[in-house]
């Protein structure tokens, strides 16, 4: 992937026809264009059908009466059109699914757990992130690379010890280190575990633009007798707002499309449990209720589509950044 | 009808708590998170006060102090602990050695799990990165390419879980004679498949179509990084070799593959590493049954649905050790690629 297009000087080359005075199409193109006919065009319209057909699918099935639901395709709703709203209604607040209330507590979930699992590491991590490249110290390399390296560790590595500590505490022998903690419904466990797991990457891609302030602006704020804190708030921040966009948009869209976190620290209670856990929970024990499993799948993907359609130039520049969690 | 207001009651009741339990919860969230930045404010504001010798050491305590902990409590010491656990019995009481690994690598159920899981690890990557080059070759000299790239983009922005739901749905099946509900089952029917197979259940078929899920996302990601890669390939290279007399495939194959070689392999390896971390397309739509176990889920099930300490962590251990080396090549990858930017 390439360097952050904001951290990126030298621009690449755009394929633009602002380049050199030439009568015929820029160079860049002229890879392309052997595969451009109207063969490519109608290929990428398949393709773009072909990934659309099933959200689309989704989408009407959700608006259909639940007797049409269960008796015909959802294509069919084209033939006979007859939509309503009554499958959203039920979903969210009906005991449709046997047990206490709706899907709207699990919604309310989402949105608690992935607001503060987004500031959380974003702040600590730009802290970090800021002392790592600009306060130097002994062993603030060998740190960084520590911090660098625990990318490679997967989730599932952290799971059991998580879990238990947060049940029964951390204890030496005898000793108890950190007492056992009473987190049943609570978002907190759901909340350290997200933010414990952004840290490696957001302190290394924070880093990356950090380091790359220019340094006379820095230099000239010590000279003037500003702390670190100062420098940091009103320098350091307001400068990685770019960035800072970039991997909150992410670490947001994780958090809220997360299953395994919140499979493992909430259950699928409805005090704490997120959308997600909750329709893996139904696809399994209520895999035919069509109407409302596809009413609820789509209430999910609302907020992550409006944030994705909003800022997908953000969004785009974090992926080229190499903002991906596995 | 007295039935009606019984039923109306309760619900009106549930629907009323539901804002107050969803106003309980946002004030709870808006406290935390406002409380967290407070904290942090005042205590910015007494440190920063600090003068001397002491002001540079408190810095770097109150502003890496908290990751530094973090990842020590939530990282280094859980890695160690879930390798030691590996080691012990199901609840963590006795020693047992290798047992564990002995199992992992001598029963046959897990045997199916780890080529299944070999299999995702090459086809659902290899597709992806494929198709998104194809792709990202094609769209951008099309009129309207913005729409055609967001829509083929916009399954990355879906959880997994709601992309297996959609992948459910249009796999879903009926009898004989009845109406299909699924479109995979509509299609087959109207080529003339009278009773297409229930296709979640079909062994092997049944992988491939769980993959489909994770191509449908990943696709758009390769999309649109290889095609920032090949416009960022310098117009004077493909010149030169225009000028050399190379046009059409041999300028692909000897120009744009080579140019954007690395970022075609940091996709593949960034793809294989997200497909062997994942659980949830296959916990989703089958939840590991009918011979679609990978060990994503596996581990998940040996560790919090049959309680299995010892059995989860060693799995744990055994993806960590899979996953790690792709993790490593693929930063080293993306360091010297942009080095050389």
């Amino acid at each position: 992937m390439s360097a952050e297009p904001t951290l990126d000087k030298a621009a690449a080359p755009g394929p633009g026809p602002g380049g050199a005075a030439r009568p015929d199409l820029p160079p860049a193109k002229a890879v392309r264009r052997a595969f451009s006919s109207p063969l490519a065009s109608a290929l990428v319209i398949a393709v773009t059908v072909l990934w659309t057909i099933p959200t689309v699918g989704l989408l009407v099935t959700s608006l259909r009466p639940k007797g049409d639901v269960a008796s015909t395709g959802w294509w069919e709703a084209f033939v006979h059109p007859d939509f309503e709203l009554e499958n959203y209604r039920s979903v969210l607040f009906d005991n449709t699914f046997g047990t206490s209330g709706g899907l709207m507590p699990y919604l309310v979930n989402s949105a608690a757990i992935a607001i503060p699992a987004t500031v959380f590491p974003l702040v600590l991590a730009a802290m970090a992130a800021y002392v790592l490249a600009w306060v130097r110290f002994k062993g603030s390399d060998t740190l960084f690379f520590v911090v660098f390296a625990l990318q490679v560790v997967p989730l599932q590595m952290s799971l059991i010890p998580l879990l238990r500590l947060f049940s029964s505490g951390a204890h030496l022998g005898s000793v108890t280190v950190i007492p056992a903690l009473n987190l049943q419904d609570s978002y907190l466990p759901v909340w350290l575990t997200h933010t414990m797991f952004a840290l490696p990457l957001a302190i290394f891609l924070l880093h990356n633009f950090i380091a790359q302030l220019p340094r006379d602006l820095m230099e000239a704020a010590v000279v003037d007798g500003a702390s670190h804190f100062k420098i940091f708030r009103s320098i350091v921040l307001p400068l990685s707002a770019p960035a800072l966009a970039s991997f909150a948009i992410f670490q947001f869209l994780w958090v809220w499309n997360d299953l395994l976190v919140a499979l493992t620290f909430a259950g699928g209670k409805p005090t704490v449990a997120p959308i997600t856990s909750r329709l893996a929970q139904l696809s399994g024990s209520n895999g035919s209720r069509w109407e409302l499993l596809s009413a609820g799948a789509f209430l999910s993907m609302i907020v992550p589509l409006a944030v994705f359609f909003a800022l997908q130039r953000y969004f785009v520049r974090g992926l080229l950044a190499g903002s991906v969690k596995g | 009808m007295p039935t009606d207001t019984r039923l109306a009651g309760p619900a009106l009741h549930l629907a009323d708590s539901l804002w107050q339990d969803a106003a309980i919860k946002f004030g709870n969230t808006a406290g935390a998170v406002l409380g967290f930045l407070g904290l942090l404010l005042a205590v910015f504001f007494a440190a920063g006060r600090a003068t001397g010798r002491f002001s540079r050491p408190l810095a770097v305590a109150l502003m890496l102090g908290p990751a530094a902990v973090l990842l020590l409590v939530g990282l280094v010491v859980p890695l160690l602990r879930t390798v030691y656990l590996s080691f012990y019995d199901s609840d963590a009481a006795k020693f047992v050695g290798g047992r564990n690994y002995g199992w992992a690598a001598t029963s046959s159920q897990i045997h199916d799990v780890l080529l299944n899981t070999l299999l995702w690890l090459v086809v659902a990557p290899v597709a992806a990165t494929g198709l998104g080059l194809l792709l990202a070759l094609l769209v951008d000299r099309m009129r309207g390419q913005a729409i055609y790239k967001s829509l083929i983009f916009m399954p990355m922005a879906v959880s997994l879980v709601a992309a297996s739901l959609i992948f459910k749905l249009l796999y879903e099946s009926r009898g004989a004679g009845q109406n299909q509900v699924g479109l995979l089952s509509q299609i087959a029917v109207t080529l003339g498949w009278d009773d297409p197979p229930n296709w979640i259940l079909s062994q092997p078929l049944n992988n491939f179509l769980l993959m489909s899920a994770m191509v449908w996302v990943q696709t758009g990601f390769a999309m649109v990084v290889l095609s920032a890669a090949i416009k960022a390939i310098p117009d004077e290279i493909t010149e030169a070799a225009r000028l050399d007399g190379a046009s059409g495939a041999r300028l692909f194959l000897h120009i744009t593959i080579p140019m954007i070689r690395t970022t075609l392999v940091v996709v593949l390896t960034t793809i294989m590493i997200i497909t062997l971390k994942a659980f949830d397309i296959v916990r989703t739509m089958t939840g590991g049954n009918f011979g679609t176990q990978v060990l994503a889920n596996e581990m998940y099930s040996q560790s919090f649905e049959q309680y299995n300490t010892g059995r989860g962590s060693a799995l744990a251990v055994i993806l960590f050790l899979a996953v790690a080396p792709l993790v490593v090549y693929n930063i080293a990858l993306l360091r010297k690629e942009r080095a050389t930017r």
